[in-house]
């Protein structure tokens, strides 16, 4: 689809020079505990999307990818919250907010995916109504017009005979069904920035190229920008232009994803490249990444990355790497990143003890 | 290394039952037209209603053959039976018809303990398929004494050689599973289905639960597992990029049936099923900018309560004709392409015994590359890699429009080319070891 393509590039190229459309600065996540140090999940973390970008986040299980999401959702489980740092969006401190306010940019302006749509639907509620329930409240629409647009949008994600289907219940349909059910909520009042956390993780592989297919469309469409959090690195790859790597809650390295997959400059993004089988390339050897990350309750000082890093030196250790820049638009936050283009892939491991 | 070859003889020497010869021939695990239906309980609101969704169809006549030292991979949508057919072929889950042939003996309905020794699982979820009350030392040494593996005075010595075996430490032995993280949880599963000394492994979906960094270990430890031991894996999966990584070849299921089994490469190059080329265009690339397929499916796939008439593929088929509704289609065998493709890469991806799996083909009875379709024969000429189409003679080969037009499919007459596919089978196949 080059055309499209192009689109968003059209979309996001004007407004870039103005401000960014979500901007999350130092945000730290946490559990506080009276009379010992916090529990930081997600550490000093900043990125920015602009408007109609598509953003995507990768990272491992525990590497804090989701809860960011929630924070900007407001949505963070109960116990954990948001220690430090700000999220803007369209200038605006969220964490400043008053809940009210917040609601209501909630639908509108800011709407989610979740991964287990079974979990994320009231099972006794139909779910034409769960979709025309946004647009009622944010959009001051009729219940008769609301219900319209319920069935339009269930058609324009390609659920066929989307008028019956809207009087059915979510435990009568299928996972990909439900997934789209989903999708038409969130994106029933056209919000400007649809957050998707591993939407498409429960799906079989067909279906998933159904969903994916169809978020790209619509975003196109709308010119909705997408924050993409997964841990498949090919589903980055097809669905999002720009990347941000995390690692035990700390971006490790951001970029163009074109240019990250291309060179990565973060011994963890080309060690999660180099461990993931590429169906175009067969005959590569897959290198694992030895060990496993660290608690995030005793995450230990320096590189949190360091321990499991073949390039690691005594230095890794002593303080957390700054972000480094390695080219336009991109950084990484590893202090041998200079060096690492030029290394060999599956050079010998040296784990530190 | 010495350690692993004393595990293979060991194994080898407690079933002094099979001849060599039958090692050549005989799979190491045959399942023949295995059928699993499960009846559901008939309520009172089912007879108000007149419901006839009584009987769930999770199998409907598998064949399949594991052969010795391989990986067979079988791949299929969540809800096409590939679990049901592992769960049957390990014995916790008895088929309602069929036969189970181990090295061409008939498995019992109810396996005694040495049948059951032989077929060991490995299961998706190692959180939850490890007992978090039994040490990992205890759990392997049940496991030794039940079966009389070794002596007694051995079993702790045995139990260190196996954990080492799957990447372990001695100290695990008096860890328990909740000490452990997912990768290790897996090797620790898989050091207790190895602890048997069986000869078929059959793994559900073990690595999907793990994340990519630690999936790629597991992966090799598989690999590893069939080169020095040479057990004979039955890997269900449902990713394919992992899939051509590590298996020699692979059965597509969908909706309780295989409908196509190839040579691993064979397959990805040449797929003969519609379904099969589906899955294949759906596999999100490293390569790839955006989500586009040449053949992407709609819909999803239908109950297994109420499966379609004719071929169970064809309501979301693109190339379905009028016959597909009405003809179910059964595996037949089709051309074979790989052989034949000047420079192509031919050989099997891993570093497994690509000469033993030709010489298998050489002497089993079954074509090398069979599929479930009345279309076959038309598939094969447009490279799901969008290469360029391959040279055939056959002209019904060579109508790539014809595929790509879904106007101009339900036009082809069927007859002229269906004939053409057992031919050209042979003639290729011939062909094959000399390229």
């Amino acid at each position: 689809m080059p055309s499209t393509s192009t689109d968003t590039s059209v979309h996001s190229e004007g407004p870039r020079m103005t401000a960014p459309l979500l901007e999350v600065e130092a945000l730290t996540i946490g559990i506080r505990r009276r009379g010992r140090d916090d529990v930081r999940i997600v550490e000093d973390l900043s990125f920015a999307i602009q408007p109609g970008e598509r953003f995507g986040i990768v990272g491992e299980s525990g590497s804090g990818k989701s809860l960011t999401l929630r924070a900007i959702a407001g949505l963070l489980p109960k116990g954990v919250e948001v220690l430090s740092g700000t999220i803007r969006y369209r200038g605006d401190d969220l964490g400043g907010m008053s809940a009210a306010a917040r609601r209501k940019l909630m639908g509108p302006q800011i709407a989610m995916v979740f991964q287990e749509p079974m979990t994320a639907l009231n099972p006794v509620v139909r779910v034409g109504e769960q979709i025309a329930e946004g647009p009622r409240r944010h959009l001051g629409l009729s219940r008769a017009a609301a219900a319209d647009l319920a069935v339009e949008m269930m058609r324009r994600t390609g659920i066929p005979d989307p008028a019956r289907r809207a009087r059915a219940y979510p435990h009568e349909l299928s996972g990909g069904l439900r997934q789209r059910i989903m999708i038409a909520m969130a994106l029933s009042c056209s919000p400007r920035l649809l957050l998707c956390d591993e939407p498409t993780t429960a799906l079989d592989v067909t279906v998933q190229h159904q969903v994916l297919q169809l978020v790209e469309e619509l975003c196109d469409e709308t010119g909705t920008a997408l924050a993409f959090v997964t841990h498949d690195l090919a589903v980055v790859n097809q669905t999002c232009t720009e990347l941000a790597v995390m690692y035990s809650g700390h971006r490790v390295e951001a970029g163009p994803v074109k240019d990250v997959f291309r060179d990565p400059r973060h011994p963890y993004t080309r060690g999660l490249l180099e461990s993931a089988p590429d169906f175009d390339d067969p005959d590569r050897v897959l290198v694992p990444i030895p060990g496993f990350p660290p608690n995030v309750a005793q995450r230990p000082d320096g590189c949190p990355f360091a321990p499991r890093c073949r390039f690691a030196i005594e230095a890794c250790t002593t303080a957390m790497p700054a972000q480094e820049d390695v080219g336009p638009g991109r950084t990484a936050a590893c202090i041998r990143t200079h060096e690492i283009g030029s290394a060999a892939p599956g050079e010998p491991v040296e784990v530190l003890a | 290394m010495s350690a692993s070859t004393n595990a293979t003889d060991g194994a080898t020497a407690t079933h002094p039952a099979h001849p060599a010869t039958n090692l050549q021939n005989a799979p190491v695990l045959r399942a023949g037209d295995v059928t699993k239906r499960y009846q559901l309980p008939v309520t009172v609101i089912d007879r108000m209603r007149r419901s006839a969704r009584t009987a769930l169809t999770a199998l409907d006549g598998v064949d399949l053959e594991l052969r010795r030292g391989e990986v067979l991979a079988l791949v299929g949508e969540s809800g096409s039976g590939k679990s049901t057919l592992a769960k049957i072929l390990v014995g916790s889950v008895t088929a309602t018809t069929g036969t189970l042939d181990a090295d061409g003996e008939r498995v019992p309905l109810h396996r005694d303990k040495d049948a059951s020794r032989r077929i060991q699982m490995v299961f998706q979820d190692p959180y939850s398929s490890l007992n978090p009350r039994i040490s990992v030392g205890s759990m392997l040494r049940e496991l030794l004494v039940l079966h009389h593996i070794v002596p007694r005075a051995e079993v702790r010595a045995e139990s260190i050689r196996i954990l080492n075996l799957v990447g372990l430490e001695e100290d695990a032995l008096d860890a328990y599973p909740s000490q452990f993280s997912g990768g290790q949880r897996q090797r620790i599963a898989i050091a207790r289905a190895i602890a048997v000394r069986p000869d078929v492994l059959i793994a559900d979906e073990p690595v999907s639960a793990l994340d990519v960094s630690v999936q790629a270990t597991i992966l090799e430890l598989f690999a590893r597992l069939q080169r020095e031991l040479g057990l004979s894996i039955l890997f269900v999966a449902h990713n394919l990029a992992v899939v051509q990584h590590l298996s020699q070849r692979v059965a597509v299921m969908y909706l309780g049936r295989i409908v196509e089994v190839a040579d691993t490469d064979e397959l990805f190059r040449n797929p003969r099923h519609p379904y099969t080329r589906a899955l294949i265009d759906s596999i999100p690339r490293m390569g790839a900018e955006s989500v586009t397929a040449r053949l992407a499916l709609q819909g999803d796939p239908p109950s297994p309560f109420d499966i379609p008439t004719g071929c169970r593929f064809h309501p979301r088929c693109p190339y379905a004709v009028d016959a597909c509704r009405t003809t179910d289609p059964a595996l037949t065998p089709v051309p074979l392409v790989l052989g034949t493709r000047p420079g192509g890469p031919s050989t099997v991806p891993t570093s497994a015994p690509g000469t033993d799996t030709t010489a298998a083909q050489a002497t089993a009875p079954q074509a090398p590359h069979v599929a479930a379709c009345i279309r076959s024969a038309e598939l094969g000429d447009v490279d799901p890699l969008h290469e360029p189409a391959i040279e055939a003679d056959d002209p019904a080969l060579t109508r790539p429009d014809v595929l790509l037009d879904p106007e101009r499919v339900v036009e082809t007459d069927l007859s002229e080319v269906a004939p053409a596919a057992p031919a050209a089978s042979a003639a290729h196949h011939q062909e094959e070891p000399s390229a």
